[in-house]
């Protein structure tokens, strides 16, 4: 049996998560697994994904988005089930989780999948790798096996079916319950959207300042899109949570994607690789935004950016 | 406090990386570099390091060539560099990894672990969890602003749903975001005074790690099959000479997206 390990947040399963599992229940008998308060209410809408049953584990331990407890929890849930695979969707969270989980288990793990799929009765793993210049088959060696799959990578399947909820117990090491959560800042998108917007100007550690966005806003007012920005920037406070493009933010997939001073890390990658056409500029030639881009232009985007803005305009004033 | 940094050396972000068709493993045969994203790590525990007093070990995996690339961080500032380095060991996957590295950090007690946000080549941004569950310590990764007290560390990291502040008590394992702090260049005696820093390698057999527990022996996944990546069709590169924002006009006006 595959056990997939779904997140929640405000009432609902997320999405990455029921990708993972609607792709699991294609393979095999798969169930879900939700864990923290409120788990045993969402867990039933794992059925509607394909999983046969869900397992709900609602300890105040598990409240917090930390891993080490989550670790705890699904070691006893293998233990109990016998299951022999466990999958994740990528996320903050969950990369740790699953971690920790394969060395507590002596399991292999392997990462950034982004497909499933069963070869001569073996599940096997498709994982770009090196910037996504190779794909690559991975396998496991013994069970349980264990599986972290790209964010976004697989969407979710609805179907006719329900899961019975059962809950399970685990008792918490010492050492996973250290680490406590002092705070939490929820963070709401307000303002138009970049999930809409048909253009998206965007901009990363290249630019060098948080004054050089004003290029980026004059440019998006002239092609009418949006601005975006890198995790890495945002971070910095040079623009507001709520245009970060990424794995932790937002995933866009506009007709065109100007992206200014991104190297093009993977964490930014997987949020926009959707985009219709991808033009990209940046003054190292080697960064790995121009292996995945349409148009990619080696130079200085603080003496380009403005004169596009102008010819974009002169354009549109014709 | 004594703060060990993990750290790797990758294949130079201007080497066209290359997986051996034969070995199914990364070809680490070119120009070699210290991952780039590491040196955040290092420079936050020099900054802990210099509020706070006290030691910044580098511990790292890796060929024995690889003590070129942590003599840039002793250059920053570490104060001596711990490298396994074994032929058993090529080939290691995750779990493999983490129970070395483990061995290494357990011998150093230290009271602070910090990784940096990924390796260039594995991109894995995992390892430090495997490693804290065989250390049993606490974990925070993603972490993007850090404050060290004499007896916790807190950290401020972005999920998915905004920031999550984290605390821990020392001894804790910590992976930083590369969005952390801007690292420094190593000064002009820093480089030279690096040479002659403590650099000490070990082999598996010191840390006690039997060969079937290292290495692809000692791994649980496989590489089976390499192909061609999904493809995005035809891209194309051009240097900027003055011209590129009217080529950039030219070209989105012919695909029609203005």
């Amino acid at each position: 049996m595959i056990l997939v390990y779904l997140e929640h947040h405000a009432g609902e399963l997320e999405k990455g998560g029921l990708g993972v599992l609607s792709k699991a229940a294609s393979l095999g008998e798969a169930a879900g697994v939700v864990l923290g308060p409120g788990a045993r209410e969402v867990a039933a809408r794992a059925g509607a994904f394909g999983a046969s049953k869900a397992y709900a584990l609602e300890d105040e331990a598990l409240a917090a988005p930390l891993p080490q407890p989550r670790v705890d929890a699904l070691a006893a849930l293998v233990a109990e089930t016998g299951a022999d695979t466990v999958l994740f969707a990528a996320s903050v969270l969950a990369a740790d989780v699953a971690a920790g989980l394969a060395a507590r288990l002596e399991a292999g793990l392997n990462w950034d999948l982004t497909d499933l799929e069963l070869r001569d009765g073996e599940l096997l793993g498709k994982r770009p790798a090196l910037g996504d210049t190779v794909l690559v088959d991975v396998g496991w060696k013994g069970t349980p096996r264990i599986g972290l799959v790209r964010s976004g990578a697989l969407d979710p399947v609805e179907a006719d079916g329900t899961a019975d909820v059962e809950d399970f117990a685990a008792s918490f090491s010492d050492f996973s319950t250290l680490a406590t959560l002092v705070e939490q800042t929820q963070e709401e998108s307000s303002g138009p959207s970049i999930e809409e917007a048909d253009v998206i100007v965007a901009g990363g550690r290249g630019l060098g300042t948080p004054e050089a966005f004003s290029l980026l806003e004059e440019l998006a007012s002239a092609l009418g899109g949006a601005v975006a920005a890198t995790r890495a920037v945002v971070d910095s406070g040079w623009y507001p949570y709520a245009t970060q493009v990424g794995q932790t933010g937002t995933t866009v997939s506009p007709r065109l994607y100007v992206a200014c001073g991104i190297s093009g890390a993977i964490q930014h990658k997987v949020g926009m690789q959707g985009s219709g056409t991808i033009v990209a500029i940046n003054k190292d030639p080697n960064a790995p935004i121009f292996d995945f881009c349409d148009l990619g232009v080696v130079g200085d985007l603080h003496q380009i950016v403005p004169k596009l803005t102008e010819l974009v305009r002169a354009h549109r004033g014709s | 406090m004594k703060i060990a940094v993990c750290v790797k050396q990758v294949p130079d972000a201007t080497v066209h990386k290359k997986i051996d068709p034969q070995t199914k493993r990364l070809d680490r045969s070119g120009e070699a570099a210290l991952n780039a994203t590491d040196l955040n790590a290092v420079e936050e525990a020099l900054r802990v390091k210099e509020a706070q007093g006290g030691e910044v070990v580098l511990v790292s995996l890796g060929p024995e060539r690889a003590v070129d690339s942590l003599r840039k961080a002793l250059a920053m500032g570490a104060d001596r560099a711990v490298l396994v380095a074994d032929e058993g060991a090529a080939g290691s996957d995750l779990l493999a990894t983490s129970r070395a590295l483990a061995s290494a950090l357990e011998r150093e007690s230290a009271d602070l672990v910090l990784f940096g946000q990924a390796s260039s080549d594995g991109d894995g941004a995992v390892l430090w969890a495997a490693v804290a569950e065989r250390l049993r310590l606490p974990v925070i990764s993603q972490v993007a602003t850090l404050t060290v007290d004499a007896g916790s560390v807190t950290g401020k990291r972005q999920t998915e749903h905004g920031y999550d502040l984290i605390s821990a008590p020392l001894p804790a394992v910590v992976a930083v975001s590369d969005a952390i702090n801007e690292p420094r260049y190593p000064s002009l005696k820093g480089i030279m005074g690096a040479k002659t820093k403590p650099q000490e390698t070990l082999a598996l057999g010191d840390l006690g790690i039997a060969a079937d527990d290292s290495g692809e022996a000692g791994s649980r996944t496989t590489v089976l099959e390499l192909g061609p990546p999904p493809s995005r069709g035809d891209s194309i590169k051009i240097e900027d000479d003055g011209s590129a924002a009217q080529k950039i006009l030219d070209y989105v006006l012919e695909r029609r997206l203005l």
